[in-house]
């Protein structure tokens, strides 16, 4: 009997030791994960958003980039299939008064060597004398809605082989010579106020339109007239409103809402 | 005669641990972006019985205007989620563990022989092992349920480099809604989880923390002999 009971006690004794120690492993791992959480949150920020978050966002930007391909298409709809009222979603850089009838496009070939900026104005009546593409797609926002959209204008790929963009050589751009491709083209809009880069290989997806037409009609104001960017392999916040400049780069262009913390990939 | 059994292996108790607090910053970073185009109610044809979610719900979590900070969370910590899951299924094939975990051909009578004691329907004695019928089935579901968070957010975040996915999904906006609904999943097993874990009691918990339960062999023994006594009044009756 007593010896029983002294093993019992024994027992207990060990299980409260096992117990205790595990507890105590068990404590110091939490005090790692707050610790974890509370170190992240005091990084310093890069481009709005805290710094090792923002490298996971690149690291993320370059796996999916190498894995796109412009083989994939985002899926057409019939017309009948459109809104009649796409969403206006934010007028940044567009607020100021715009004359449409002495608007010109101006496109900077080489923005890396701005003291021999080889530059090219292009009008509205230039633009629509090339061929003619519509995209009927869902259009998405970054914020989560999407709409089936319809848009009309020139296709960017035939627009940069028109005029010969894209390229460091100046011959019209040739997927195979990736050398003499720049990595990015830049958009802005006339006034500067809102910006965009795009990687060179998604704004010459075959769904990439410089786009004057919206539901068959013009541009209205509000959507960016007379010329805007409708990219579908790109979150809305990459169609730019009211092209003023294009340029091309090697070094990634200012982008809005990657300084404000977004990813700057922003491709579907 | 008591005596000290082991229960979860060292690495299961890492990434049940793990999972936890990752599984917390996907689903609050996801309410981050959510709130962006909070859309989804429970309605019946224009009865709306619930909004997800209340402005104070929103307020209380100082939710609003940080969908930039939501996404880079997310698809930081996407990471972490995908890998911990990933590492801990290629664990319970390697180790075995799957015997324990993966329902077969009884789990299902007896899940429903555990609802009803659990209901207090019924004072039928559950078998002891270490995972009865209703928890494999719910521990093997919760994993599928992560593997169906992982496809329904590749398709929000790519849709049309995983085109074939978005189609097989339903297309972009309502895989947007499976991931969605798929995370209230979460919310009402871990509701579920959490009423489990209190009734089964102190030793069964601290088995997750420090992989060892303290084993009755007096009761387990008597349990094994009242269960055999039943078994034996039952075959009685059928022979009647």
């Amino acid at each position: 009997m007593t010896e029983e009971n002294f093993s019992e006690e024994n027992f207990k004794k060990t299980v409260r030791r096992k117990t205790i120690r595990s507890i105590l492993w068990f404590i110091l791992f939490i005090g790692a994960l707050v610790f974890g959480w509370k170190w992240l949150n005091r990084q310093p920020m890069d481009a709005g958003a805290l710094k090792p978050l923002r490298t996971v966002l690149s690291a993320n930007e370059k796996l999916f980039s190498a894995f796109y391909s412009d083989s994939r298409l985002e899926p057409e709809y019939p017309i009948s299939s459109a809104v009649r009222y796409p969403k206006v979603n934010g007028n940044y850089g567009m607020k100021s008064a715009l004359d449409t009838a002495t608007w010109k496009l101006l496109v900077v070939r080489n923005a890396d060597v701005p003291a021999t900026a080889d530059t090219l104005v292009v009008s509205m009546d230039e633009i629509r004398s090339l061929p003619r593409t519509e995209v009927i797609f869902n259009f998405k926002c970054i914020e989560g809605w999407s709409q089936i959209t319809r848009w009309a204008g020139v296709k960017f790929s035939d627009f940069a082989e028109h005029y010969r963009l894209g390229t460091k050589s100046g011959n019209a751009p040739d997927k195979n010579k990736k050398d003499d491709l720049f990595k990015y083209a830049g958009l802005r809009t006339p006034d500067g106020l809102y910006y965009v880069g795009v990687d060179l290989a998604s704004i010459m997806h075959p769904q990439t339109i410089l786009c004057y037409e919206m539901n068959g009609k013009p541009l209205p104001m509000n959507q960016g007239a007379p010329l805007r960017l409708i990219i579908p392999v790109k979150y809305g916040v990459k169609h730019l409103k009211r092209i003023g400049t294009l340029f091309f780069s090697d070094a990634q262009p200012p982008d809005f809402w990657y300084e404000r913390g977004y990813d700057y990939y922003a491709g579907l | 005669m008591k005596r000290i059994e082991k229960k979860h292996p060292l690495a299961i108790r890492w990434f049940h641990w793990v999972n936890f607090p990752v599984l917390s910053i996907m689903i609050y970073s996801g309410i981050l972006i959510y709130w962006a185009h909070d859309i989804y109610t429970i309605q019946i044809g224009q009865k709306v019985f619930f909004q997800f979610f209340p402005d104070g719900f929103y307020k209380a979590l100082t939710i609003p205007f940080r969908l930039a900070q939501g996404m880079a969370l997310h698809f930081f910590f996407m990471w972490i989620f995908f890998l911990n899951g990933l590492i801990y299924v290629i664990f319970t094939i390697v180790s075995g563990e799957w015997r324990h975990l993966l329902p077969n051909r009884h789990s299902f009578k007896e899940a429903w022989q555990v609802l009803l004691h659990d209901l207090y329907l019924s004072k039928k004695k559950l078998p002891e092992k270490k995972f009865n019928g209703a928890q494999q089935i719910a521990y093997t579901g919760i994993i599928l349920m992560g593997v169906g968070s992982l496809l329904t957010g590749l398709v929000i975040y790519k849709p049309t480099q995983f085109g074939w996915l978005t189609k097989l999904l339903g297309g972009y906006e309502w895989a947007r809604a499976q991931h969605f609904i798929l995370t209230i999943g979460y919310v009402l097993f871990f509701c579920v989880h959490i009423m489990q874990v209190v009734r089964a009691g102190w030793n069964n918990f601290r088995a997750i923390v420090t992989g060892w339960e303290v084993v009755d062999e007096k009761e387990k023994e008597e349990s094994i002999l009242v269960d055999g006594v039943r078994e034996i009044i039952k075959k009685d009756k059928d022979n009647d």
